[in-house]
């Protein structure tokens, strides 16, 4: 388990434990934090679960792959350093304190 | 008294994703009425798209499908009334008959009943064990037991849900026999070369696929599946069978209440039934998009249509345009669809033959719908200029040389 932050854009501050296994997207979505919509599901089909990382954690987090990747390129406001898809990628121990920060508007 | 606007009785049949996110939407736009939710199976809300890939897989668990967990319904005051069918619907006196015999009143109700499969006859062995539909979460749950390894499973239909199950059935070691009664797989929906595409994907991994042949009939003993007869003759011997011929909207309460139909509960462009009082959204509902109607059976319709409606409600006069997206998951091929295929005149083939590659539909010199294999990108950008009605020149587009990024900035 890990304690995650999830700012909102309005910068509503929403701390939650997430599980190990879940995604830091289901972490969300079971906490009904609005602005990580998902549509797909967590397919990385859709890129509306679209966060920046707080600067402190780019690196710690697992790498980024190729259909994230793509995905993040021509996202709704990404930014190519801190952005990231919520739906790949799975919360273990080492993410405690992890601190995102939810976009204006997803696409 | 007159009753404020805050204090409407919503009611909503249908838990799926197009009721939930209603409910959800309605609450997060500041609705404080009663809300009662209604659905026929005994699961709280949850995602159908994986049913036919992860989840059929064993790669994704129960817990997971979920959209909410319950206590979301309980925060949000929405009273979920779970494995209750409804009877009957009275307009005259606003009320909803459930199954136990309870009666519920609406000031406003929305039909998000969805769709079903479409069944095979008895006559043709339909009513046989083994014989599979993917819709619910008791249809995959059912078809799990049956996928094992060393099984031959036949399929019908080669949309799709046909697709789907031939990938997750081949990943788990049995063998695949599909048919596809039309000229080609996935004829109703994408083009030729969207269909070779597949086609060369499924038969590379050892799927037999015949085409432009018909199921004559399935074959049992003791009600159990045996084999099929196909319309050239060929008999085959089958342990399992997967139905995935289309669906049927669930109006068939809505066409009791006297509500217009035409290919689904007839809405218009609010989301509104002939009843003011009564509105339709997702796989259930027909609605205009420019001069033609349509019913779109889609998570995305699903969600944009259920939120639209919900803005509705809360004053909002916005009509819905439908913004159609799709995906697919077949072994590590990833298709993404951006738009609506139907009435192009040319497709345009980006990169290939092999994955990454896209084909690009326009009608006239308009991109109209994009499929893309393995390649988010072409994805996203066709998504934009799709959504922003913006002009492409398609030899450049079909010139893997030109940047897709410079296709954004194309201002011809």
């Amino acid at each position: 388990m890990a304690t995650i932050t999830y700012i909102k854009h309005d910068g509503t501050i929403n701390v939650v434990d997430v599980a190990n296994g879940l995604t830091l997207m289901e972490g969300a979505r079971n906490n009904d934090i609005d602005g990580i919509v998902a549509d797909c599901g967590g397919a990385c089909a859709c890129s509306t679960c679209h966060v920046y990382v707080h600067i402190d954690w780019i690196e710690r987090l697992p790498a980024i792959e190729g259909m994230e990747r793509d995905m993040l390129e021509f996202a709704l406001d990404a930014d190519p350093k801190k952005s990231r898809l919520t739906c790949q990628i799975k919360v273990t121990d080492a993410l405690e304190g992890l601190v995102l920060q939810i976009p204006a508007e997803q696409m | 008294m007159p009753t404020s606007e805050k204090s409407q009785r919503t009611v909503v049949i249908g838990a799926g994703q197009a009721g939930f996110e209603f409910c959800a939407k309605l609450r997060a736009l500041g609705d404080h009425g009663p809300i009662t939710l209604i659905g026929e199976e005994d699961h709280p809300p949850y995602q159908r798209p994986p049913l036919s890939k992860a989840y059929l897989l064993g790669k994704m668990q129960l817990e997971r499908l979920f959209l909410r967990p319950r206590s979301f319904f309980e925060e949000q005051g929405i009273t979920l009334k779970l494995g209750t069918r409804c009877r009957e619907i009275d307009r005259a006196s606003k009320t909803v008959t459930i199954s136990d015999g309870t009666v519920l009143p609406y000031d406003r109700l929305v039909f998000a009943t969805g769709a079903r499969p479409v069944q095979l006859p008895d006559k043709m062995g339909g009513a046989l064990k083994q014989v599979h539909y993917v819709r619910t979460l008791a249809d995959a749950d059912a078809m799990v037991m049956d996928f094992q390894a060393g099984k031959h499973v036949f399929i019908v239909g080669g949309g799709y849900i046909g697709l789907e199950a031939a990938a997750v059935a081949l990943d788990l070691g049995m063998n695949v026999t599909l048919v596809e009664a039309g000229p080609r797989i996935l004829g109703r929906v994408a083009a030729t070369e969207t269909s070779d595409f597949f086609r060369e994907l499924h038969v590379n991994r050892g799927v037999k696929i015949f085409e432009g042949v018909q199921l004559t009939k399935l074959i049992g003993e003791n009600g159990n599946l045996t084999g099929a007869e196909l319309s050239d003759g060929r008999q085959i011997d089958i342990d399992v069978a997967v139905v995935g011929i289309g669906v049927t909207p669930n109006q068939d309460l809505a066409d009791a209440a006297g509500l217009e139909i035409e290919n689904g509960i007839k809405v218009d462009a609010f989301c509104r039934t002939s009843d003011p009082d009564i509105y339709a959204l997702g796989d259930c509902a027909s609605f205009p998009m420019g001069k033609a109607r349509i019913r779109m059976e889609s998570v995305g319709n699903a969600i944009d249509q259920a939120q639209a409606a919900a803005s509705v409600f809360a004053g909002t006069m916005r009509p819905y345009r439908a913004k159609p997206w799709f995906w697919s998951d077949q072994y590590d091929v990833k298709l993404q669809i951006i738009g609506l295929s139907t009435g192009y005149d040319r497709v345009v083939t980006r990169g290939g033959p092999s994955a990454p590659v896209s084909f690009w539909y326009f009608a006239e010199t308009r991109l109209i719908a994009v499929d893309a294999i393995n390649d988010p990108r072409a994805y996203m950008v066709a998504k934009r200029l799709i959504e922003h009605g913006k002009m492409v020149d398609p030899d450049r587009v079909a010139d893997i040389e030109t940047d897709l990024k410079s296709l954004l900035k194309q201002d011809n």
